[in-house]
């Protein structure tokens, strides 16, 4: 099997850098300048900058007129480094939609009368078809939109949408019936009833989230932009005071010094507003997206994202995400009077059309202890399958039933059919529970046979990643079909913090809405049409790519992967996200103290000359100090794209520790690293 | 410097300690929970509910709470106006004062009604008994009452969960007044007669000099000394952080503030209040650690500012020095330092130290003079003021202040551990963040453009009565204050001007009226919001973690803002050149 991320192999990052800083300079189109206010404030102020270093050369006042262009030349810049990062970050989601849209080619599709597999049919175009069309697909073909397999099984060629090239089976009935647009037949043929509409399919929905990422903001980003702008203007009034305050410093209180100059007033005030998190801001939230492309997810909302990381509850599926899924058949316990040999057969006879791993290794173990017993069914038998409700499976023939499932079903099923419950069974039910195996119930008509022992085998290291988790303040839930006892043993192996046994459909619904009742965010996965209340319900709801489309629609996040660790990934990524823009935020408001530091003192020292006491950077002359902070204000944003695009560093810790970590590094460092890189600017322009 | 320690160690730790079981008291009677004082208090609170038809027990929306308590402070406002303007044919006047011109009246009542206490006036030389007391005292405790309701609705939003309403206005302007302000006022009250404060309705006393003296020709043979109802009044000046003196020179006056004793609880008193509505605070949100968490970012941001201004006078005045007059550290000089401007019952310290008090609340009395200060402790004061009366603020509104602040720390915070950021169960939203801005960041825009239209306009310049930087600190100082609701002045401004009558009359009217409301909006949000439950993911916002966060943010959100004016104002003015030593002077 090979896989690869869909993402990482459309673009280079060379091109899009190319890309991006084209796109850069389209976006100092004022239009799309005023979206983000921050940097606006920072466009007009450059404007106007230009147009008092242009008055000041036609005025031939040469210094003048050459401190204000280096001021302006590096206010554009710092417009241009912002616009830059979110062309860069947009850069990677056009890259993606582009690889997508490959996928949706225009396909003609064979519109059936009715739903049989010869009815007659007609093409149409395939984007003309409607929710509720029956169409044929055969192998070779593209499946031309959305919809649910009502006949048929074939194998299809999901790739364009998972980047996982090994074909999957689609069949109608049960949990695997949904197929997706843009996806290739491969073998055999399916009946296809339409379910979405035209320019609604999920590969439409994908590529408009992608294309949309920059455009749509989450609520915390709201939040943070409502928190910058009253900043921005704060600080504006901040500055433009300034003006008078200076005017009433030089001609009244000390009547020396030069009143502070517009261009000196632009520059403190370019300083002063967060131009960081401003410049930053779009390309943190699409990155976070992207991220999570990487990672073969695709959030339906960038509020899932963000919803992810406040996730404190995760339902996990047993199978699959905690233990590997292959319960493999240990051992056969008889029932006093029944000998091993005919429990074993019993056994195998209720799973030869059992496909699931439990059902195939209860063969391979009955064959493997008894190798002379390999009869096989006859034609006539009926393959009674496993479902949510009955909870046992087996094989009705010649009016002989086997049944093999779990206990409490089986022992309604025995009480039903006028039979007893052995009282032994119990102790080996016990035994076989409390060690953390699933006991399997063999019974042949009314009568009980004995037990087989299923072992569950917990993945490595898993017990490791909860632990993590728990110190992050995130509770495991572990849902699982098995009983109390089995499941408890597991949970206990696995160090999950709950579990919830015997898990059917309403009883995980029932359970997301205590929790929420509780105050909990609840994360959880699933494919299944049952899954798709509980979906719905929880607050951070991941699908299966090859889930059903009752479960996609349920859900707000689509793993490609089908990957049932998944849900980990996702809560870290969205964790990510906030904590990108929260440090970065704190490390932008920081960065004033020193701001101040250097442009106070270098803005009045002509009116107040011991105000030069302030200037504890000895930065050489205040055109050079002011130009420092300029200089430094723009440079910070290039420097920290690649933080913005990556996300800061991410650790399993405790609130407080996260907490305290990122306030040394963002705040503390927000504060002391401009003092340094001003510091350094200062010196080199003194060289200069 | 050990004493200086000591004094403001002692009359911090003395006000927590009180404030301890009064903030338990309050979270009785605003929860309406047993007490001993309904007991005892329930029939007349009941009465005035009758006499009003209001029914205790209907919750308010948000919007209902904010309107009322509007209204009842503007019907005050209105009230005290005409008082004023029509106080000469009313009676109690034994001074015949006339009555008190329009633009003094609107400012004082602007003043009166929103805690400021701002006063363009001398009380013994213009407002009657009548105006005193039924003006000036009642607006004192109506105004400490609204503050404490705007904190208490606060709390509530925070303590309820899917409920629309945030309280009833009425009960809780009446229990502040009843259960609180008027008991511990009389209280008070009767300590300072004790201790030689005055309470009468006499004339002025004419006294006889002993050592008659001449002043412009003329002898000088008889003192006047100025009478009234003074002990009622000063209690709730402090407890409900009003400053607004019976006398201009507040504190400093022998009958407001007859003893060192009085002085220190006159401290003591400004800060209770204040104090026991943070431990009140951790009562209500079922979290004790909350409230003292709060209380220890006040005490932490006030104290080393109080102790900086009180080294700066202590350590004298240059100035002087130059001169040669002895700031020694001696008894005989009530501690020495810089004792210009200085009641040496007192001393510098003990000014200094009851400067920032009543600059970090929205006090502003005085028992010195603010102008004589040292720049750098001229500047704690103001700074104090600046960092939004949150270090502990004024009764109620210091507080809610500062749950404004806590509520930007917490969503830095929570941004920055990667969680949509909550406080105390309820999650902080575009909204919240909104209101909590627009309740801290109205304040700096009123000072910034108030001092700045004073800077440029002749009216606001030619009151400046200094040169130099020291002039443009008396504007900004008396815009900060104005703006602020604080009070206090720096003095060497003459602030009775129409001009300045007026524009700081609408700042403080503007702050008041304009930068709580959004806090009572965002507390009908919270109000309505679910409670989510904490864990190990959970910010901790009692930590001392997030004690320091919160420092960091009123400092950085808070004070940033007018670093640049105040470079031009008492940063300029210490950092000046000290002058030439002068020859000795021969006696």
């Amino acid at each position: 099997m090979t896989k690869h991320h869909i993402h990482q192999a459309t673009f280079s990052w060379r091109q899009l850098g190319r890309e991006a800083l084209k796109e850069s300079v389209y976006k100092l189109d004022p239009r799309k300048q005023i979206r983000n206010p921050v940097m606006f404030v920072v466009y007009i102020g450059a404007i106007l900058v230009l147009a008092i270093g242009l008055d000041d050369l036609l005025r031939a006042h040469w210094s003048m007129a050459g401190f204000a262009l280096a001021i302006d030349f590096w206010l554009w810049l710092t417009v241009f480094f912002a616009n830059f990062s979110e062309a860069l970050a947009e850069g990677q989601g056009k890259a993606q939609a582009a690889s997508l849209r490959q996928a949706r080619r225009e396909v003609t599709a064979k519109r059936l009368r009715e739903a049989r597999r010869g009815a007659p049919w007609e093409e149409v175009a395939g984007a003309t078809l409607r929710p509720g069309d029956l169409v044929v697909v055969e192998a070779g073909d593209a499946i031309p939109a959305d919809g649910e397999a009502i006949l048929g099984v074939a194998s299809v060629d999901e790739s364009a949408i998972t980047g996982e090239s090994a074909p999957v089976i689609r069949e109608s009935g049960g949990d695997r019936s949904a197929v997706t647009g843009g996806t290739r037949i491969l073998s055999d043929w399916l009946v296809v009833k339409i379910t979405s509409a035209p320019g609604e399919t999920f590969l439409d929905r994908m590529i408009r989230m992608v294309e949309s990422a920059a455009r749509r903001k989450t609520p915390n980003e709201i939040a943070l932009a409502v928190l910058l702008v009253l900043l921005t203007i704060v600080f504006l009034v901040v500055t433009v005071t300034m003006y008078p305050f200076s005017w009433y410093s030089v001609h009244y209180a000390q009547h020396t010094g030069q009143v502070i100059s517009t261009t000196v007033l632009v520059a403190l005030l370019v300083c002063l507003i967060p131009t960081t998190i401003g410049a930053l801001l779009p390309a943190i939230g699409i990155a976070g997206i992207m991220r999570l492309l990487q990672a073969n997810v695709v959030a339906k909302s960038g509020r899932a994202i963000e919803a992810a990381g406040d996730a404190d509850i995760l339902f996990l599926d047993k199978t699959g995400t905690i233990t590997y899924g292959n319960r493999q058949a240990a051992a056969f316990y008889p029932v006093p009077g029944v000998m091993e040999e005919d429990l074993a057969d019993a056994a195998r006879l209720s799973s030869l059309s059992d496909e699931t791993p439990e059902g195939k290794s209860i063969v391979v173990l009955a064959e493997k202890r008894f190798p002379e017993h390999r009869e096989a069914l006859s034609g006539n038998a009926r393959w009674v399958p496993f479902t949510a409700e009955t909870r046992m499976s087996g094989v009705d023939e010649k009016g002989t039933s086997w049944r093999k499932g779990a206990p409490d079903a089986i022992k309604a099923w025995v009480k039903e059919k006028g039979g007893d419950w052995p009282e032994t069974v119990g102790g080996d039910l016990e035994h076989i529970a409390g060690s953390g195996a699933t006991p399997l119930v063999v019974a042949l008509d009314g009568c009980v046979l004995g037990v087989v022992e299923l072992k569950d085998i917990v993945k490595s290291g898993i017990k490791k990643r909860f632990g993590e988790l728990r110190k992050m303040g995130i509770r495991t839930v572990m849902v699982t079909g098995d009983n109390p006892l089995t499941a408890a043993a597991i949970a206990a192996e696995a160090g999950v913090d709950d579990f919830l046994a015997e898990a059917k459909p309403e009883a995980k619904l029932a359970r997301i809405r205590d929790y929420h009742d509780e105050g909990h965010m609840v994360a959880m996965t699933g494919d299944g049409t049952n899954d798709a209340p509980a979906l719905a319900q929880a607050d951070v709801a991941v699908c299966m790519a090859s889930g059903t489309q009752a479960a996609r629609e349920a859900a707000n996040m689509v793993d490609l992967d089908s990957d049932p660790t998944k849900l980990l990934e996702i809560v870290r990524i969205g964790k990510q996200l906030l904590m990108t823009r929260g440090s970065l935020t704190t490390f932008s408001i920081a960065n004033d103290v020193a701001k101040y530091f250097a442009i106070i003192p270098a803005a009045f020292v002509s009116t107040y000359p011991q105000l030069q006491a302030l200037n504890i950077m000895q930065l050489s002359s205040p055109e050079h100090a002011i130009l420092a902070a300029v200089i430094f204000n723009a440079l910070v944003i290039p420097f920290l794209i690649p933080l913005a695009l990556k996300g800061v560093k991410y650790r399993a810790v405790a609130a407080q520790a996260l907490l305290r970590r990122n306030l040394f590094i963002y705040g503390l460092g927000g504060i002391i690293a401009p003092f340094i890189g001003i510091k350094l600017i200062d010196l080199i322009l003194a060289w200069l | 410097m050990n004493a200086v320690f000591l004094l403001t160690a002692m009359v911090l730790s003395i006000a927590v300690l009180l404030a301890w079981p009064l903030g338990g008291y309050m979270a009785q009677i605003f929860s309406g929970s047993p007490s001993w004082a309904f007991r005892i208090l329930a029939p007349v609170e009941n009465g005035f509910y009758r006499l009003a038809g209001v029914d205790p027990r209907t919750g308010m929306s948000w919007k209902r709470y904010a309107l009322l308590w509007l209204l009842f402070n503007m019907i005050g406002g209105v009230f005290l106006f005409l008082l004023l303007l029509l106080q000469k044919d009313l009676p109690l006047n034994p001074q015949h004062f006339s009555d008190v011109p329009a633009p003094s009246a609107f400012n004082t009542a602007a003043s009166f009604i929103s805690n400021t206490d701002w006063q363009d006036y001398s009380g013994e030389s213009t407002m009657s008994y009548l105006s005193q007391m039924l003006g000036m005292a009642v607006q004192s405790f109506l105004s400490a009452a609204s503050g404490i309701a705007l904190a208490v609705a606060m709390i509530r939003g925070f303590s309820r969960a899917e409920k629309e309403d945030i309280g009833n206005v009425w009960v809780d302007l009446t229990r502040s007044t009843l259960y609180l302000l008027i008991p511990l006022s009389l209280l008070w009250a009767l300590f300072l007669v004790e201790q030689g404060a005055i309470q009468n309705f006499a004339a002025y006393v004419h006294a006889h000099l002993i050592q008659p003296f001449g002043e412009n020709g003329k002898a000088v043979t008889e003192q006047i000394i100025a009478m009234g109802p003074v002990a009622s009044q000063e209690a709730i000046k402090l407890l409900g952080t009003n400053g607004g003196g019976f006398f201009g020179a507040n504190s400093a006056h022998p009958f407001e503030n007859p003893t060192a004793l009085t002085d220190f609880f006159q401290m003591v008193a400004i800060f209770l209040i204040p104090f026991a509505l943070a431990v009140y605070f951790g009562h209500e949100v079922k979290d004790r650690r909350q409230g003292w968490a709060v209380l220890a970012a006040m005490i932490l941001l006030f104290t080393p500012l109080a102790l900086l201004s009180e080294k700066a006078d202590l350590a004298g005045n240059l100035q002087l020095a130059a001169l040669h007059v002895d700031q020694a550290h001696k008894p005989a000089l009530a501690g020495g330092g810089n004792m210009e401007g200085v009641e040496d019952r007192f001393g510098a310290a003990g000014s200094a130290l009851f400067g920032a008090m009543a600059t970090a609340t929205s006090t502003g009395a005085a028992n010195s003079a603010y102008d004589s200060f040292m720049p750098l402790s001229g500047m704690v004061n103001l700074f104090l003021m600046q960092l939004g009366e949150v270090t502990p603020g004024g009764v109620g509104t210091g507080l809610a202040s500062m749950l404004a602040f806590a509520v930007i720390a917490v969503f830095l915070g929570g941004l920055m551990i990667g969680r949509t950021p909550e406080f105390l169960g309820k999650k902080i939203e575009s909204y919240e963040i909104k209101m909590a801005s627009f309740a801290i960041l109205i304040m700096p825009l009123l000072v910034l453009i108030g001092t700045a239209v004073a800077v440029s306009t002749p009216g606001g310049r030619e009151a400046v009565l200094n040169p130099g930087p020291h002039g443009f600190s008396e504007i900004f100082y008396a815009l900060t204050s104005a703006a602020n609701n604080n009070g206090s002045a720096l003095g060497g401004l003459d602030a009775n001007t129409t001009f300045y009558n007026i524009i700081t009359g609408l700042c403080i009217l503007l702050n008041r009226y304009l930068a709580y409301l959004p806090l009572l909006a965002m507390a009908g949000s919270l109000a309505r919001k679910k409670r989510i439950s904490a864990g190990a993911g959970t910010l901790q916002t009692a930590s001392p973690l997030f004690i320091g966060l919160l420092i960091g943010v009123v400092l950085l959100v808070g004070a940033l803002n007018f670093i640049p004016a105040l470079a031009l104002g008492p940063v300029a003015e210490q950092l000046a050149p000290p002058p030439p030593s002068a020859p000795i002077l021969a006696h």
